[in-house]
């Protein structure tokens, strides 16, 4: 997994609720049996006309957000569907983290196990930042994770809640998988005691 | 010491072990897989010279990209789809993975067969790549979605690491009404409490109204926990559990099954236990419920309107209506009954079982599919299928014009060629109402086998209690 430490960055607003895993990564995408490829597919009902051409409208392809890697979205982003392949096409696009007043629990868990950095900011503070960009497209938006802070130009700091688990393994890029093969004894002790 | 609820009893039964500053590690009972989300996991596998754990307590269906009138035949299938069946087969035979394969007697939505054939049982842990995974808690199981990557890490050491969740009592009693089902009780309380309100819980749905339902209505209420925002929604099990589960394929037998309902009988919330949040819905209130949006806490009684902005308070909320019906095309302050629909899906994870089946083609029978409307009754299961045609009901549904099809998810997220066509309204048993969820363009207006049978004859949205 990639680590997170810090990113500075320019920031796409997305001023959107309920941004589900559907919309992230539409189902037609989903037959592919390898993560690659995921980008092309990211957001591409609102990405793309029925005509297959760029929707000049939709906040990813307006030039002035053309290469941030924090997307900013409104409430219960990440809803919906499970597939993991939301979390691939925004990496695999470019985005590093998500700013939103509150996440899906099993995208926000999906992010984390791929190096997304989801950031929970209060919904005035979000609205803020939206209004923010939106304002002026181009503002930087700097994300301490060891110090689980994010910073804006003019010296504005806000801190934002992470699990302390979740942040060493992002911080030093490791997944579960090695965690749990080494509690093979205590699994093996688990399985000799069912519970009837 | 409080009494513990259900969810902190399986919970706790089920911690391997927990390192200070940690999250849980949690021992996983059944494993259920798909062609979908498991391709990468096995990939991980691979490349890390890694077994299937316990593949005795892993179960693969395929069901998400099938289609459901080609038959098995997958030379004649589209070639994505082919080739995720054959890689869950390779996948299923390299790593000694149990498959109930198209090909075979059994196969069908995954969270219709795990419980048909009595893998899913009360106290259990389930997990799949999918969140209505949720669907297994109506057994009194702590049952939820997983991404791949935790499908891997469940492969592999037959273990998650999870954060405990919170608790979310849901109480519904009172007596429903004719017509009113338990789709429109679960549709009524995401409504109330919003498509996200669930975040970070585990609901627990309890109440008079809760516990005369049957099994497969049960399934309908946690199926949709995860549309409440909530990962996992449990039902402590009773007698209707047990009768459900008894002489199932992989149901305890003989003198473990005595020790088995000893300890289900166990499952239940202490009466002192408390829940982080507490909320209660009166059944007699209720009347069949219609979705207007494109989330599914969107959502009226038959008799109701679709709100005004003026009526929200909340600027978020606004947004959400307005942009829903943008793309709904629909009015504020409009009525749903009357509203014409194009399409009409009888199935999913949701509503796709014999109760489900038969509670449509009660309305079916006698009657005629409206002109320039098509309809869809895709059974959960081969089992399912089998059962309503030994019924007779594959034969009133095609006598009413409705296509019977193959079991499969079909068109709840039309990953297969089941794809209602851009701008058409889909009167649909299903979960979701995403925009574009059954095809490209979609509308999709989520309410009960009932309604959906009643829309499908009527060519509009109308009140089934009118024609019972």
């Amino acid at each position: 997994m990639q680590p997170f430490t810090q990113l500075t960055t320019t920031a796409l607003p997305m001023r959107r609720e309920n941004v589900d895993t559907d919309q992230i990564i539409p189902a037609r995408y989903l037959t592919a049996v390898t993560k690659v490829g995921m980008g092309d597919g990211l957001f591409s009902w609102w990405r793309y006309g029925r005509d297959g051409k760029p929707n000049p409208d939709f906040e990813l392809n307006k030039p002035e957000y053309a290469g941030s890697q924090v997307l900013i979205a409104g409430r219960n982003f990440g809803s919906g569907s499970s597939r993991e392949h939301a979390v691939w096409a925004l990496t695999e696009y470019g985005f590093r983290a998500v700013i939103a007043p509150g996440f899906a629990d099993i995208f926000y868990n999906n992010s984390l196990k791929n190096g997304l950095l989801p950031v929970a900011l209060p919904e005035e503070t979000v609205n803020m930042l939206l209004d923010l960009i939106e304002e002026e497209p181009g503002t930087t938006i700097a994300i301490d994770l060891e110090n689980q802070t994010v910073t804006l130009p003019d010296g504005q700091q806000m801190g934002f809640a992470i699990d302390s688990f979740r942040k060493m393994c992002l911080l030093d890029g490791l997944d579960d998988m090695g965690y749990l093969l080494a509690k093979g004894d205590a699994i093996a002790a688990h399985e000799a005691e069912p519970a009837y | 010491m409080p009494g513990k609820t259900l969810f902190e009893k399986v919970w706790d039964t089920h911690v391997v072990s927990q390192d200070e500053g940690a999250p849980a590690v949690l021992y996983i009972d059944a494993h259920l897989i798909h062609e979908v989300t498991s391709p990468q996991a096995f990939a991980e596998l691979r490349e890390r010279g890694l077994p299937v754990r316990r593949p005795d307590k892993t179960f693969a269906t395929m069901d998400h990209a099938i289609p459901t009138r080609i038959g098995v035949d997958i030379s004649l299938w589209p070639a994505d789809a082919a080739t995720q069946v054959e890689t869950l087969r390779k996948n299923c035979a390299d790593f000694g993975v149990p498959l109930y394969d198209i090909k075979d007697e059994i196969q069908g939505i995954v969270h219709v067969i795990g419980p048909e054939l009595g893998i899913t049982h009360p106290g259990m842990t389930i997990v799949c790549g999918d969140s209505h995974t949720s669907t297994h808690g109506a057994f009194g199981a702590l049952a939820f979605g997983i991404g791949t990557s935790e499908v891997g890490h469940v492969l592999a050491s037959q273990c998650l690491m999870q954060k405990k969740g919170k608790t979310f009592a849901i109480t519904v009693d009172g007596e429903l009404g004719k017509g009113v089902t338990a789709k429109d009780i679960i549709l009524a309380i995401i409504a109330k409490n919003g498509a996200g309100g669930g975040a970070g819980y585990v609901f627990e749905y309890r109440g008079s109204a809760i516990r005369k339902l049957s099994m497969a209505n049960r399934m309908t209420i946690c199926n949709m926990s995860i549309e409440g925002g909530a990962r996992a929604g449990m039902i402590a099990p009773d007698e209707i559990t047990y009768e459900y589960i008894k002489g199932r394929t992989f149901a305890p037998s003989g003198e473990r099954w005595d020790k088995a309902v000893a300890y289900w009988n166990t499952l239940y919330s202490d009466d002192d236990a408390v829940f982080d949040r507490e909320m209660t819905l009166d059944a007699s209130t209720l009347e069949p419920m219609v979705t207007y949006g494109t989330n599914p806490g969107q959502g009226i009684g038959i008799s109701g309107h679709i709100p005004t902005a003026a009526e929200l308070e909340d600027p978020a909320e606004r947004r959400s209506l307005a942009a829903a019906l943008d793309y709904m095309g629909l009015t504020e302050g409009q009525k749903m009954a009357g509203q014409h629909v194009d399409v009409v899906f009888i199935g999913s994870c949701t509503n796709s079982r014999m109760e489900d089946l038969r509670e449509a083609a009660a309305i079916a029978k006698g009657r005629k599919v409206a002109d320039n409307v098509q309809a869809l009754v895709v059974p959960g299961s081969k089992a399912i299928k089998a059962q309503a045609e030994a019924e007779g009901l594959d034969r009133i549904f095609s006598e009413a014009g409705f296509e019977w099809r193959g079991a499969g998810c079909s068109m709840c997220l039309a990953m297969n060629d089941d794809k209602a066509g851009a701008g058409k309204y889909v009167a649909s048993t299903s979960n979701r109402n995403f925009q574009g969820r059954q095809g490209p363009g979609s509308r999709s207006l989520l309410m009960s086998p009932l309604m959906a049978a009643a829309a499908a004859v009527s060519g509009r949205v109308v009140d089934v209690r009118e024609m019972m």
